[in-house]
């Protein structure tokens, strides 16, 4: 004990002096720095580790579609990233008519961003033949029927063709530009996506993208 | 007993909770949801412990494994529907719950942080019923998860790369099934669990309100002999207050009452269980017993019930994100329900006529709204949904309004039944 008391007398010397606010309060925030960087930088695995592993993005790679066999009116479902990709042949006909409902239409002119620069045409599309969209609806993801041969002017008057969604009653014309008046509030997706030859497309790339 | 009590205090915490705990004589029976609550938590606490002994959480097993349990596992499917059908009496009680405090002003001063607590605890119910939904791996619980998930894709900038953190993917798969799986019994329960531990505390520490809304505790001193209880009360609650001759202990006393209505709700619990488990498609949907198939979207796509008057006025706003902020407004609003009532008077028994109409026609609005959330979709009940949405906010705006300068009767000193 007399040594421990000898000890604390020794360090009274200091305990008596002022209190030197400037240093304690820089060794405060020092303190709470330093630790804070440590809990941003111990919360780093917990949140990094919910993003898409390795496997998922491999199976998130692109894929390829082989057009050659559509035939003008049809329409194929491809699979990219556990997602629907609808690629349909779009006859004259049809392209033609695209041009005398915009009125009807919420974004008529595909000013949202929902389609890579390629596609910010009338038609949507990188060739007018051809449509490549995402086959969900952007109101909730539920993937939309394809209507054709009238079935769609139940639900659009004079519109013969198009996608409807079951879910929420969302409806789109076939170059997946949404119609006014439904839930849905933007076009269709159109994925990033390039010809590789005539009869090929890829999608999850398009030209001059990394 | 005492060697324990000396090292942990067992009967003092009992007597200070329970058995010398001050209950308002006058409670009825809507106030035995809170205690049916607390069972119910128990009973999805032990049978979800047991279904995880035999679940497989990936997308490949799970809808296999459920089916497993059902067929296989020797009184599995009682353990799996004591737990489904669990879940929607979790909610039909809570539901009653909440009313209750609504009607009699549970939620005003000095109660306003115990109802927080109870709407905490309120969200983190939604939140484990949803992801626990999503387990099956049936088609309902893919698009409804589908549905839930893209919710968050309504936030600007940030939301399209938020859902694929939240599923682990670029669309809803075995990753986001394993995490919600995680969540769903591990992380949530944890923090239900002391949600309500904090829930209970906080009624504690205020007291328990009743149906008059008026007062059992008084200022120390201010209270006569005969007008204070003769029920041995623990000096916890005496040494701050006088207590009124108008309570009985929380033991037996309420607990015996709430052990009636708790046989009642029993009966129809096991009459669900044993002969309705999914109850006509609403606490099971039917799509449901189908594997999920994330290139077939079900016809019509619903939660189950207790979430559809939430995802009717989702659905009523033609703008994605305005539905998603009203949707997340509608319980906000609830949350905010002590500041919006302005009115000193607590129970609707001493509260003007048009209290009384405007919490009968909430009421109403809420369950219309149910309806009209889990049913498919019509031009009517498009502008139907969008009526009883104002509706429902129109509540909280009237209350707001009326409540400042409200003609009410006089409450009672004493209680009066």
């Amino acid at each position: 004990m007399s040594n421990v008391s000898l000890d604390a007398h020794d360090s009274s010397e200091t305990e008596n002096q002022p209190v030197n606010s400037n240093r304690r309060r820089f060794l405060t925030v020092a303190t709470s720095v330093v630790g804070g960087v440590g809990v941003v930088g111990a919360a780093v695995p917990f949140i990094a580790s919910w993003n898409p592993s390795i496997k998922a993005k491999a199976a998130g790679a692109d894929v390829e579609a082989d057009i050659s066999k559509i035939e003008p009116g049809q329409l194929i479902r491809v699979i990219w990233r556990s997602k629907p990709v609808w690629i349909a042949r779009r006859t004259p006909e049809l392209l033609a008519s695209l041009l005398t409902h915009d009125e009807q239409l919420k974004d008529p002119n595909s000013d949202e961003e929902q389609q890579p620069e390629f596609a910010k045409n009338a038609y949507r599309s990188l060739k007018e033949e051809y449509l490549v969209l995402v086959g969900i609806c952007t109101h909730l993801g539920c993937s939309p029927q394809h209507l054709k041969d009238g079935a769609f002017a139940e639900y659009v008057v004079g519109v013969e063709e198009g996608f409807f969604c079951p879910c929420h009653g969302s409806k789109f014309d076939m170059a997946g530009r949404v119609f006014q008046n439904v839930p849905a509030g933007l076009n269709l997706v159109v994925p990033p996506y390039m010809f590789v030859d005539d009869n090929t497309i890829l999608i999850g790339s398009e030209e001059g993208a990394a | 007993m005492d060697w324990v009590e000396y090292r942990l205090p067992i009967m003092r915490v009992a007597n200070m909770h329970a058995i010398q705990y001050p209950a308002p004589r006058n409670m009825n029976f809507w106030y035995m949801f809170g205690f049916l609550a607390t069972i119910v938590l128990v009973n999805q606490i032990v049978t979800g412990v047991w279904l995880t002994m035999s679940f497989t959480p990936t997308a490949e097993e799970a809808f296999a494994s459920v089916e497993y349990i059902m067929r296989d596992v020797e009184y599995g499917y009682i353990l799996r529907y004591m737990h489904s059908t669990g879940a929607s009496a979790f909610f039909i009680v809570v539901y009653l719950h909440m009313f209750r405090g609504m009607i009699y002003g549970s939620y005003q001063k000095p109660r306003e942080l115990l109802w927080l607590f109870g709407m905490f605890i309120y969200l983190a119910l939604m939140a484990e019923a949803f992801m626990g939904y999503v387990l099956p791996w049936g088609q309902m619980s893919y698009w409804g998860a589908q549905v839930i998930v893209s919710l968050f894709s309504a936030i600007p900038v940030i939301g399209p790369d938020l859902v694929i953190w939240i599923q682990g993917d670029y669309v809803i798969s075995g990753a986001t099934l394993n995490r919600f799986f995680a969540l769903h019994v591990i992380a949530l329960p944890l923090v239900i669990v002391i949600l309500v531990f904090l829930h209970i505390v906080a009624l504690h520490e205020v007291g328990s309100n009743n149906p008059d809304g008026t007062d059992v505790k008084r200022k120390k001193g201010s209270l006569s002999e005969d007008e204070k209880t003769n029920y041995k009360i623990h000096e916890y609650y005496t040494d701050k207050y006088d207590i009124v001759d108008d309570i009985v202990p929380f033991f037996p006393h309420i607990v015996l009452k709430d052990l009636v209505g708790f046989s009642f709700f029993l009966l129809a619990f096991c009459y669900i269980m044993f002969f309705n488990p999914e109850m006509g498609g609403y606490f099971l949907e039917h799509p449901n017993f189908e594997i999920a198939n994330p290139l077939k979207t079900p016809e019509h796509i619903f939660p189950v019930w207790y979430f559809t008057p939430f995802y009717a006025i989702l659905k009523a706003v033609p703008h994605k994100l305005g539905g998603v902020i009203a949707m997340f407004a509608a319980i906000i609003f609830l949350a905010l329900l002590p500041w919006l009532d302005r009115g000193k008077v607590k129970s609707w028994r001493y509260r003007c006529g048009l209290h009384k109409w405007n919490l009968m026609i909430f009421a109403a609005v809420f369950i219309f709204l149910g309806y009209l959330g889990g049913t498919p979709q019509e031009n009517w009940k498009i502008i139907a949904s969008q009526i009883l949405t104002i509706m429902y906010f129109g509540f909280f705006v009237l209350l707001f309004i009326y409540s400042k300068n409200e003609r009410t009767k006089p409450v009672p000193a004493r209680i009066t039944e």
